[in-house]
């Protein structure tokens, strides 16, 4: 997994609440067996006026003029800014992989749906929850400036605005440790196979019918 | 010291706990579908790992899958590789497969329980959100991300940090024709799809109790739908009667053993939530979603809402959009809207009480001429077949409907069942989302004897007037 420790990047908004994960990936691209290429296909509903399939082409694909992502002013963002309940609905870990996958490696929301939230931090992604009024502030911002950027730094927790106000936001510390580093969880976990060995050789006696 | 449901079952898959307050906590069984999983097997692959404990997982292919014409097998070829994948997984790391030529293949979270591979006091995980089905049997059982699939086939844990409790009363006596779906929506739209975020739900009360197992299946299910880790209700005697008998829950001395512990798993008395509700079920109605998230959600006897009345501007907007992308405007009755298709199944309603209570409202009926397409399309091989078997098939044939096979089908509308742009559906279902259903489809969330009586009236009806 990517690493993730400081960003400072163009930041797009998403002025618009409870935003689910069909429509961060549409279902047909949920054929695909690979973790890769889902990009192209982000928001693929409201991003592009005809109808998207795996595999497809996009260069070419009529773009719908109203979509946020599609202004010129915002190519090459990588901080998406959201309202309240970002990632709601299907499990589907590809929306985060369309979203890293399409160059964003950070989110900021009032607030998250679970599972989406999880996700993030398996891929690299950090989601990051400020209050309503910050939230207005960051899009009132972003509005008002062509090219506005923010600065993340995980290590220090903060937000930084280019008018020199920072914001602090919270973040468990294992999932901060494994997402600066970089870590595969999976290999953690293994550390203490012999605990979970114990566990089970004790579970067994109370609860065999679970074996 | 008094414990909540949740607690209990929590405490007892805590494998190890971490200096930051999350644990490693021990998953009892996995379910496994194509669609999240392949990613996952190919992790095990690259890392040349090993499933953990390979009988804690059963799969079966369901969200692709064909529901007519299965001897042409999978037309689709981007669809049939994602089953093959399936299949060659589960053969190449020893897991148990319920194929698409199986009798007991189905949406999975219908085979599961139907199979009992869902047990009092398990925790439960898959690949999809609506894992939450199974904390009907008193489960922890929650949905996941493909890197979790994959974390919980090597490990057989994953690593959580305890959600905050909620309890949810419902008391008092459901009016006739309110079903479990009914309560969920109901529910979803008094807290809202964010309502439940962060909290493990306890569902309970007198009306909870009085619920079917189907039922309860359909109401946790719906949990993620309030956006919570996950929905319960406490262990009795409906719980035992539906474990009891089937392929793979304990048996003999076992059973016996599992039974006596099985009854603990309820709230203490004076055990203390994080959050408490009180509904009363005298005041819960037929429901019927109207707009683009399962919270825009009125009793059917209501019209549709004007966004002047929303309760802020971002409520304000998210109306406005919904009333644009649903084709309706506000002061509409909801009896007066019209539909194009009907959608009877899906892991929310896909069980054999809801095809029951669906033939119901059309038995000697027939689908009006407004309606282009009325499916029914069973959870599972053997519902579909215990269906046959009463007679169910045909009424619903009888009427006009199609009588398809096994799978998620049109609730998410990755295989052929879809809606074409604008039409709008009667839906059993359980997201109403934009496209979900089809690009620019229109999906209105109701029960299955809501969404039969639709098919027949061609508009939605108050099922209470026709019982």
């Amino acid at each position: 997994m990517q690493a993730f420790t400081t960003l400072n990047g163009l930041v797009a908004p998403m002025d618009r609440a409870n935003v689910d994960t069909d429509a961060i990936i549409p279902k047909q691209f949920l054929k695909s067996i690979k973790r890769t290429g889902y990009g192209p296909f982000l928001f693929d509903e409201w991003r592009y006026e005809d109808h998207g399939e795996p595999e497809m082409d996009c260069t070419n694909r009529p773009k719908r003029g109203d979509f946020i992502l599609n202004q010129a002013r915002y190519q090459g963002a990588q901080i998406l800014l959201a309202r309240e309940n970002f990632g709601c609905g299907s499990s589907r870990e590809h929306a985060p992989w369309a979203i890293v996958d399409y160059g964003f490696s950070c989110v900021i929301a009032p607030s998250f749906a679970d599972i989406f939230y999880n996700n993030c931090f398996k891929n690299g992604i950090l989601p990051i929850v400020l209050d309503d009024a910050q939230m207005d502030t960051l899009f009132d911002a972003c509005a008002a400036t062509e090219g506005f950027s923010l600065s993340i730094d995980l290590p220090a927790q903060t937000v930084s605005l280019p008018s020199g106000q920072v914001l602090s936001f919270e973040v468990d510390d294992f999932r901060k440790h494994c997402l600066l580093n970089g870590l595969d969880d999976i290999g953690l976990t293994l550390q203490n196979a012999d605990i979970i060995r114990n566990y089970e050789a004790t579970r067994i006696q109370t609860a065999p019918w679970l074996f | 010291m008094a414990k909540t449901l949740f607690e209990k079952v929590w405490d007892q898959h805590v494998v190890s706990k971490n200096d930051d307050g999350s644990v490693l906590l021990y998953i009892d069984r996995q379910l496994v579908h194509e669609v999240t999983s392949p990613q996952a097997f190919e992790g095990l692959r690259i890392a040349k790992r090993k499933p953990w404990r390979v009988n804690a997982s059963v799969a079966t292919p369901d969200h692709n899958v064909p529901t007519t014409n299965r001897e042409q097998g999978i037309t689709d070829p981007v669809s049939r590789t994602q089953v093959e994948a399936l299949d060659a997984n589960c053969e190449e790391f020893g897991i148990t497969e319920f194929g698409l030529g199986d009798i007991r293949q189905g949406v999975v979270h219908v085979m599961g329980p139907e199979q009992g591979l869902i047990l009092p006091g398990m925790t439960v995980v898959c690949g999809d959100s609506h894992t939450s089905t199974h904390g009907a049997f008193a489960a922890i059982a929650m949905g996941i991300g493909t890197s979790e699939v994959e974390h919980v086939l090597a490990t057989q844990c994953l690593i959580q940090k305890q959600p905050k409790t909620m309890r949810i009363r419902v008391e008092g006596d459901l009016p006739a024709g309110i079903t479990g779906k009914d309560v969920a929506l109901y529910i979803i739209g008094e807290i809202g799809t964010a309502g439940g975020t962060g909290y493990a739900v306890e569902f309970a009360g007198s009306a909870i109790r009085m619920l079917s197992m189907e039922a309860r299946m359909t109401l946790c299910n719906m949990t993620i739908e309030a956006g919570a880790r996950c929905g319960m209700v406490a262990v009795d005697d409906m719980t035992i009667d539906y474990v009891k008998g089937r392929p793979f829950a304990p048996k003999a001395d076992a059973w016996d053993r599992a039974v006596t512990a099985w009854s603990e798993l309820h709230s203490d008395a004076d055990a203390v939530f994080d959050k408490e509700l009180l509904f009363k079920a005298e005041n819960i109605a037929p429901q019927l979603s109207w707009g683009t998230s399962p919270e825009m959600v009125l009793p059917i006897t209501a019209s549709v809402p004007n966004p002047e009345d929303a309760r802020d501007d971002v409520q304000k907007e998210g109306w406005i959009r919904a009333l644009t992308y649903m084709g309706l405007e506000a002061g509409t009755a909801l009896q007066d809207i019209s539909i194009d298709k009907a959608f009877i199944g899906s892991c929310t309603n896909g069980r054999i009480e809801d095809f029951r209570e669906a033939a119901e409202m059309v038995k000697g009926k027939t689908v009006a001429a407004n309606v282009k397409l009325a499916m029914a399309v069973p959870g599972s091989g053997l519902v579909k077949q215990q269906a046959e078997a009463e007679g169910i098939d045909e009424i619903f044939r009888q009427a006009g409907f199609e009588w398809r096979d096994p799978g998620c089908s049109m609730c998410l509308a990755m295989n052929a069942d879809r809606l074409e742009p604008e039409e709008r559906c009667a839906s059993t279902s359980n997201r109403n989302f934009e496209g979900r259903q089809g690009l620019g489809g229109r999906t209105h969330l109701v029960s299955p004897a809501m969404a039969a009586a639709a098919a027949i009236a061609g508009h939605f009806v108050d099922i209470r007037d026709w019982v």
